[in-house]
C-alpha cells in the first residue's frame, strides 16, 4: 500500500506552508515506511530521482482511450493542470482488478528496466489500482512533475531529527549514498556503520559566522582577528577530485549545472570555500546580475558571456585529500595562499585580508565601503578551526549599517500560514512628479519584517480601518501612513515599474507622526543607486 | 388523452421556476405570494414570502436564519405526505442534502415533474436519505457535474482530519464548513470515527447545531470557543474547531493554537481551488452529488428529460445527449455556484455572550 501512503505524503507537503509540519511528516514517513520505498520517496521528495519515464503525452494519449473528448476538453479547462485532470478523470473500472496497488519502489524499478512501447501499457494498469491521489501521485511521478516545496536540506534535516544523528554528519554522507539509500537508514536506525563516502565528492557543512551586534563589540580584542570583505554574492564549496566535481549552495543543493564555467575550471584536488559573484575583470557587479544565474537548469552561451562568473575563495577544507578543517584559521590561510599560487585556477582570485590596527579603524572602513559587491566586513578568529555550524565567537559578519528612506503604505497583503489571518505583506512607494505637474506615488518595494509583534498587529488594524479597494488577497489602502524602510544596497532594475530594486527591504519603524505628503521622493532612492552607469 | 408535458405547466421566470395551474414557485429568488421551498440554505430559501410549503425542519430553519423575514403563512408538509393546491398534487421527499431538504414532486394530469433541489446520494448521519421517484421531467443541480469530480467517502475524509490530529498534536484543527449541513455532518462522522471530545464552533455554527439537536440529530458535547486568558496566549492546542470557511481570514483565528486550516468542500478536488485558499488540509467532503452520482440518479428515475438548474450544465447536458436523454439549461438567477460561498462570518458575539 505504500504508493497511496506515497500519495498522501504529497498532499500533505504540497499543502502545508510550515517547516516544522513538514518536518514533522518527514519523520512520520521515514519512521512508518520500509526500504526500499521510503528511501525511494525520500529521493523523489529532494529531487535526486532523476528519471523521466513518460512524457506527459502518453498520459494524454491513455487518457484520450478511456474518455470523451468534450468532456476531457471541459475538465482540463476547469482543472488548469493535465497531469491533476487526467488523475480526476480516469474512469474506474467497473471491476476493480484484483490486486493491491503498486509498491514506490516497484513503480520506479519497474519503469528503469521498461522499453519504451510497454510503459503505456505498465501505466495503465496501475492507474486501474490507484484511487485519484494515488494517481496523481503516479503520473507527477512519472512525468517529473512532483514539485512539493522540500528542499534536499529539509529533508536531510528531518533525516537528522528523527534520527537523532546532527545534520552535518548527515551532510557528509548524503551525496555519497545513492537512493534508495539503504546504508544510511541502516546507519541511522543504528543497524549499521557510518557509510563512508570514500572519493566522492560530498558536501561539507559550512563554517558559518554570527552577526556583530554593538554590545559585542566591546569584549573583542582585535588581535586575535583577520578581517576581509563580506561580498554580496552566493556561498558556495568547490568540491573537486578523482571522484568528480560539484559546486554546493551554502545548503548542499548541487548547483553545479548552472555554473559550467566554474565546474571547467575546477582543475585540482581540492574543496574549497569561496563566493561566487558575477565579475568582469576582477570587478564584482551587484547582486542583480548574479540573481539572472540562479536557478536555472539550462546555461545558454548568451548567459555566460552577459553574465560571467567567478569565485573569490575564502577558505581551504580539503588539500589532496587532506582534512585541513582541525587546523587553525591562519594555518589554513597559508595552505590556502600556497596552493592558489601553485594551482592559478581560471575564473577564481583570493579574497583579500584586509589590515587594520583597531576595530575604530575598521569600522571606518565598513562604513565607507560603499562599493557594488560589498555587503559589509567578516572577522574571523586566527585560531579557529573550521567548525560546521554556527560556533559562537569565531566568525563574526559585521554588516555595514542600512540604507533608509521614508516611504509610503499602499498596499497590503496577508501572509501565509500562521499570518494567514493578517495583513503582513506591504508595498510601499515614493513619490514623484506625474505627467500633470502634480505628484504621485510609484510602488518601490514589499517587505514583511521588521516590526514588532505589536506593530504588526497595529497595521493589521490600521490596514483593515483604510482600506480602499481589495483585489482578491491584496487591500489598496489609504496614502496616509508612513513607514521607514531600511535595506541593505539600491540597484537599477529594469524590472521595476520604479526603475530600481531594493536589496532586503524591512520596516524599521511606523511612522504614524509623519505626514505622507513628507515622505522622501523616488530621486532620494535613486541617489542611492550604486551601478548607475557613469 | 396524452399527459402534458411539463413544459406547458411550469415555466421559469424572473422570480424562478412556476407552476402555472398550482400558482406557486419552486424556491423562488424574489418574494412571492405562494413558495415551496426544497432546503434551507440561502439561496434555496429566501426571505419575504407569504406562504410557505415545506418540511418542518426546514421551515425552523428558514425561521431560525431569517427571523423578521421568515415565512409569515408556514405550512409544514411531513416527508412523504401530499397536499394538492389547485389540482396540482405536492409530495415532499428526502433529498438527502441536509436536514428537512425535500425534492418537490409535483403531479398535474397524469404528468410528474420532480424538482430536486440540491441533493446527495452518500449516507448522511444527520438527514434522511435520497429516494429516486421515477418522473417525466427530472430538475437537478449541476454544481459538481465534471467528470473530474467524484467524491471520496466522506469517513475517510474524516479520517484524514483526525490522523493530522494524531500529527501535530500542539496545534488547534480549524475546520472551515458551511454553517448549515456541513457542519453537522462532519460532527456526527467525527462522532462515528470515535471523536468523542468536545467540539468546538465559532459563534455562527452553534445556533444550527441546537436546531439540529431540537431535530433529534444528537452531536455529542459542543463548546463555543473560549477567549484567550492572558494577551498572546493561544487556545485549544490538540482540539477541533469548525467556523465558517470566511472565518480562517479574520482576526479571531489568532486566538488558536498554531492552527491547520482545513475547509470540508466538494471545491477541494481541485488543487488549484485548495491552494488559491491557502488551506493546509483540504478535505473533500460534499453534500451535493458528485459526477457518478449525478448520472447514475438521472438514470434511476429514467425521466426522458432532465431541467439543469444550476452548476455546470453544458457538461452534463452533453453526457446526457450521450445516453439519449434530453437535457435543458434552465439558467435561473441567484443560485450560488460555490456551495461554501458563505457570506463574511457573523461577527463573534460580544465579550462573553459566547460562553
Amino acid at each position: 500500500m505504500s504508493l497511496p501512503a506515497f500519495a498522501e505524503l504529497l498532499e500533505r507537503l504540497i499543502f502545508t506552508p510550515g517547516r516544522n509540519a513538514k518536518l514533522a511528516l518527514l519523520k512520520r514517513w521515514f519512521a512508518t515506511q520500509k526500504d526500499t520505498d521510503r528511501g525511494i520517496g525520500l529521493a523523489a521528495i529532494a529531487g535526486e530521482l532523476s528519471f523521466t519515464a513518460a512524457k506527459p503525452s502518453i498520459v494524454r494519449d491513455l487518457v484520450r482511450t478511456r474518455v470523451d473528448p468534450e468532456l476531457l476538453a471541459m475538465s482540463h479547462d476547469y482543472v488548469g493542470d493535465l497531469a491533476e485532470t487526467v488523475a480526476l478523470i480516469w474512469p474506474e473500472p467497473p471491476n476493480r482488478p484484483n490486486r493491491p496497488p503498486p509498491d514506490l519502489s516497484e513503480v520506479v524499478e519497474t519503469l528503469e528496466l521498461a522499453p519504451k512501447d510497454r510503459i503505456p501499457g505498465l501505466l495503465e494498469d496501475w492507474l486501474d489500482t490507484l484511487d485519484p491521489g494515488g494517481r496523481i501521485a503516479l503520473i507527477k511521478l512519472v512525468t517529473g512533475g512532483l514539485r512539493v516545496g522540500v528542499s534536499g536540506r529539509l529533508a536531510r534535516q528531518a533525516l537528522a531529527d528523527w534520527s537523532g544523528q546532527p545534520v552535518e554528519e548527515l551532510e557528509e554522507i548524503w551525496h555519497g549514498v545513492p537512493p534508495p539509500y539503504l546504508p544510511m537508514f541502516a546507519w541511522l536506525e543504528g543497524r549499521g556503520p557510518r557509510p563512508d563516502p570514500r572519493d566522492a565528492p560530498v558536501f561539507r557543512s559550512p563554517m558559518l559566522a554570527q552577526p556583530l551586534e554593538a554590545s559585542d563589540i566591546a569584549a573583542l580584542d582585535h588581535r586575535d582577528f583577520r578581517a576581509e570583505w563580506k561580498w554580496d554574492g552566493i556561498r558556495v564549496q568547490a568540491s573537486s577530485g578523482p571522484g568528480g566535481r560539484r559546486l554546493w549552495s551554502r545548503t548542499g543543493e548541487d548547483i553545479s549545472q548552472s555554473f559550467p564555467e566554474i565546474l571547467e575550471a575546477m582543475e585540482f584536488h581540492a574543496v574549497l570555500d569561496g563566493e561566487l559573484l558575477v565579475m568582469r575583470d576582477g570587478e564584482v557587479a551587484p547582486f542583480a546580475e548574479l540573481q539572472q544565474r540562479l536557478n536555472r537548469k539550462v546555461v545558454g552561451p548568451k548567459m555566460l558571456r552577459d553574465y560571467p562568473t567567478g569565485l573569490r575563495v575564502y577558505d581551504i577544507l580539503f588539500e589532496q585529500g587532506e582534512d585541513l578543517r582541525p587546523l587553525p584559521f591562519d594555518a589554513r590561510r597559508e595552505r590556502l595562499e600556497a596552493w592558489f599560487a601553485a594551482t592559478r585556477p581560471a575564473r577564481m582570485d583570493l579574497s583579500p585580508q584586509i589590515a587594520f590596527v583597531s576595530l575604530e579603524q575598521l569600522e571606518a572602513l565598513r562604513e565607507g565601503a560603499r562599493a557594488a559587491g560589498i555587503e559589509g566586513l567578516m572577522l574571523k578568529r586566527g585560531d579557529a578551526p573550521y567548525v560546521a555550524g554556527r560556533p559562537k565567537g569565531q566568525w563574526w559578519k559585521w554588516k555595514r549599517a542600512p540604507l533608509s528612506v521614508d516611504a509610503v503604505l499602499m498596499y497590503a497583503q496577508r501572509g501565509h500560514g500562521k499570518r494567514s489571518s493578517t495583513y503582513s505583506d506591504y508595498t510601499f512607494g515614493l513619490w514623484r512628479e506625474d505627467d500633470q505637474g502634480g505628484r504621485e506615488l510609484v510602488p518601490v518595494g514589499k517587505a514583511y519584517s521588521g516590526y514588532t509583534d505589536q506593530e504588526l498587529v497595529w497595521l493589521d488594524r490600521w490596514i483593515r480601518n483604510h482600506t480602499t479597494g481589495r483585489f482578491g488577497p491584496v487591500r489598496e489602502v489609504e496614502k496616509a501612513l508612513v513607514l521607514e524602510i531600511v535595506f541593505d544596497a539600491a540597484q537599477l532594475s529594469g524590472r521595476h515599474k520604479s526603475g530600481v530594486a531594493m536589496r532586503f527591504p524591512r520596516i524599521a519603524r511606523l511612522r504614524a507622526d509623519k505626514p505622507a505628503a513628507e515622505a522622501d521622493r523616488l530621486e532620494t532612492l535613486m541617489a542611492m543607486v550604486e551601478n548607475r552607469a557613469g | 388523452m396524452a399527459a402534458p408535458h411539463p413544459e406547458s405547466w411550469i415555466r421559469v421566470t424572473p422570480q424562478g421556476l412556476y407552476c402555472e395551474p398550482g400558482d406557486f414557485f419552486v424556491d423562488p429568488a424574489l418574494p412571492v405570494a405562494r413558495a415551496v421551498i426544497t432546503h434551507g440554505h440561502s439561496d434555496h430559501a429566501r426571505p419575504g414570502h407569504d406562504a410557505v410549503l415545506a418540511t418542518p425542519e426546514t421551515l425552523a430553519i428558514m425561521a431560525a436564519r431569517l427571523g423578521e423575514g421568515g415565512p409569515r403563512s408556514p405550512q409544514p408538509l411531513a416527508y412523504g405526505q401530499s397536499v394538492t393546491q389547485n389540482g396540482v398534487r405536492v409530495t415532499l421527499v428526502p433529498a438527502g442534502h441536509v436536514l428537512g431538504s425535500a425534492q418537490v414532486v409535483l403531479d398535474w394530469q397524469g404528468s410528474r415533474l420532480v424538482v430536486s433541489g440540491d441533493y446527495k446520494r452518500e449516507a448522511d448521519p444527520t438527514c434522511a436519505p435520497f429516494e429516486p421517484v421515477s418522473c417525466d421531467v427530472f430538475v437537478t443541480e449541476a454544481t459538481f457535474a465534471l467528470p473530474v469530480f467524484r467524491h471520496p467517502p466522506a469517513s475517510g475524509e474524516v479520517r484524514r482530519l483526525l490522523d493530522s490530529v494524531s500529527l501535530f498534536p500542539d496545534r488547534a484543527h480549524l475546520v472551515g464548513c458551511y454553517a448549515l449541513g456541513k457542519c453537522q455532518r462532519l460532527i456526527a462522522l467525527l462522532r462515528q470515527a470515535g471523536w468523542d471530545r468536545p467540539i468546538h464552533l465559532h459563534g455562527a455554527q452553534a445556533s444550527m447545531c441546537e436546531l439540529y439537536g431540537r431535530f433529534g440529530i444528537a452531536l455529542g458535547e459542543l463548546r463555543p470557543v473560549p477567549r484567550p486568558q492572558k494577551r498572546g496566549e493561544t487556545v485549544l492546542p490538540g482540539e477541533i474547531v469548525l467556523a465558517p470557511p470566511s472565518a480562517e481570514a479574520s482576526p479571531w483565528m489568532r486566538r488558536l493554537a498554531d492552527p491547520v486550516t482545513a475547509v470540508a468542500s466538494g471545491w477541494m478536488r481541485v488543487r488549484q481551488r485548495a491552494k488559491a485558499r491557502g488551506v493546509e488540509l483540504p478535505l473533500i467532503v460534499s453534500d451535493h452529488a458528485d459526477w457518478d452520482d449525478l448520472l447514475a440518479t438521472i438514470a434511476e428515475v429514467g425521466a426522458p428529460e432532465v431541467w439543469v438548474t444550476h452548476g455546470r450544465e453544458e457538461a452534463l447536458i452533453h453526457a446526457l445527449a450521450g445516453r439519449g436523454v434530453r437535457g435543458r439549461a434552465l439558467h435561473l438567477l441567484g443560485r450560488e455556484e460555490d456551495e461554501d460561498a458563505a457570506p463574511e462570518p457573523e461577527p463573534e458575539p460580544a465579550e462573553g455572550a459566547s460562553a
